[in-house]
């Protein structure tokens, strides 16, 4: 119990990283893929921020005096996600342009009746 | 047999995650540079919030890459979806007069909310990003609930361009007058935890919310009228 209440952030993380994996690999639908797409970086941002995440920590803003710099978070892991969520968006978008050009093209969104999709 | 194959493949990623894992406890202190940032940030950047002082001007090089793809993709998403066929007109039904109300009456506010958090990046949580997403999400509103309003494409690409080149164009300078790297934060740092503080930090982030608002509404206008 004590090894859960000590690593849940980093339990969460990857079981929405293996999550994500699954159904990428398992699905055939390209939807569904795109979802998973976006469920893995979901969760390998929350496992950036778990690793900067420092115990009784505050966000590391000075936003009032009398915060303690040494009782701050790391910001560096921070500063990375912010990137890192703007990408994800940017990959889910482009992503999901190229969905509806399938669908035109193809009339399915299944990937076993795509034949240059097939694995 | 696919699904055996994704199950031992998932496996042998999480026995070597765990194996890593094991190294990297949770909760204590890891990295010096990240305590450098948090002690010298203030005096360096001026800015109250440590992260945007990281994202802006420490790292600025790599937000203008960031910024970079997300031009790229706006373009990408255009080039993709440009040769649509309109398959007859979808027959949409107006929406009813407290939708559309609403919507009118939440617009300005959701604009205001955006333009706020992109100005006090440097103190309080948000920034340029966050900012430009919240205004972006207004104009989704607007695509949702009244069918026939669209954005003025040649306003949105203009705001777009003049962000970006008010990013680069102040990196540039940074470059001649201040210091001797591209982004170098060259104007007078003020009187810390005010509005007026921090040097550039501001007016890029103020760059940046304007255009990832108005490229997020972009891809929305894209997604929402060509598919």
């Amino acid at each position: 119990m004590d090894f859960l209440s000590n690593n849940i952030y980093y339990i969460g993380a990857f079981g929405l990283i293996f999550i994500g994996l699954f159904i990428i690999l398992v699905k055939h639908n390209l939807i569904k893929v795109i979802i998973g797409i976006s469920i893995l970086d979901t969760g390998v941002n929350l496992f950036l921020i778990a690793v900067g995440y420092i115990n009784k920590g505050t966000a590391p803003i000075f936003s009032k005096p009398g915060l303690d710099a040494k009782n701050m978070v790391d910001p560096v892991p921070q500063a990375l996600v912010l990137t890192a969520i703007v990408i994800g968006v940017a990959i889910l978008a482009l992503a999901l342009s190229l969905a509806i050009r399938l669908y035109q093209h193809y009339g399915t969104l299944d990937l076993r009746k795509i034949k240059e999709q097939r694995w | 047999m696919r699904k055996i194959i994704s199950i031992i493949l998932l496996a042998i990623i999480f026995i070597g995650i765990i194996l890593t894992l094991c190294k990297i406890p949770f909760g204590i202190h890891k990295t010096k540079v990240g305590q450098y940032y948090i002690d010298k940030g203030r005096e360096e950047t001026g800015a109250v919030n440590i992260v945007t002082s990281v994202v802006v001007n420490y790292r600025g090089f790599d937000t203008l890459g960031e910024v970079t793809i997300l031009f790229l993709v706006a373009i990408g998403l255009g080039a993709v979806l440009s040769n649509f066929k309109e398959k007859g007109k979808r027959k949409i039904e107006p929406a009813s007069l407290i939708l559309q109300t609403g919507c009118r009456f939440l617009f300005p506010l959701i604009l205001l909310f955006g333009a706020y958090i992109f100005i006090h990046g440097h103190l309080t949580p948000g920034g340029g990003f966050q900012g430009g997403a919240i205004i972006a999400s207004a104009f989704l509103l607007i695509y949702l609930g009244c069918h026939g309003k669209k954005i003025n494409e040649v306003a949105s690409k203009t705001t777009e361009s003049i962000g970006g080149l008010v990013f680069i164009v102040i990196g540039l300078i940074g470059l001649t007058v201040g210091g001797h790297y591209f982004l170098s934060n060259f104007m007078p740092k003020g009187q810390i935890n005010t509005l007026f503080s921090a040097g550039i930090i501001p007016i890029i982030y103020i760059a940046i919310g304007f255009k990832v608002g108005s490229e997020l509404a972009g891809v929305i206008d894209n997604l929402m009228e060509k598919s």
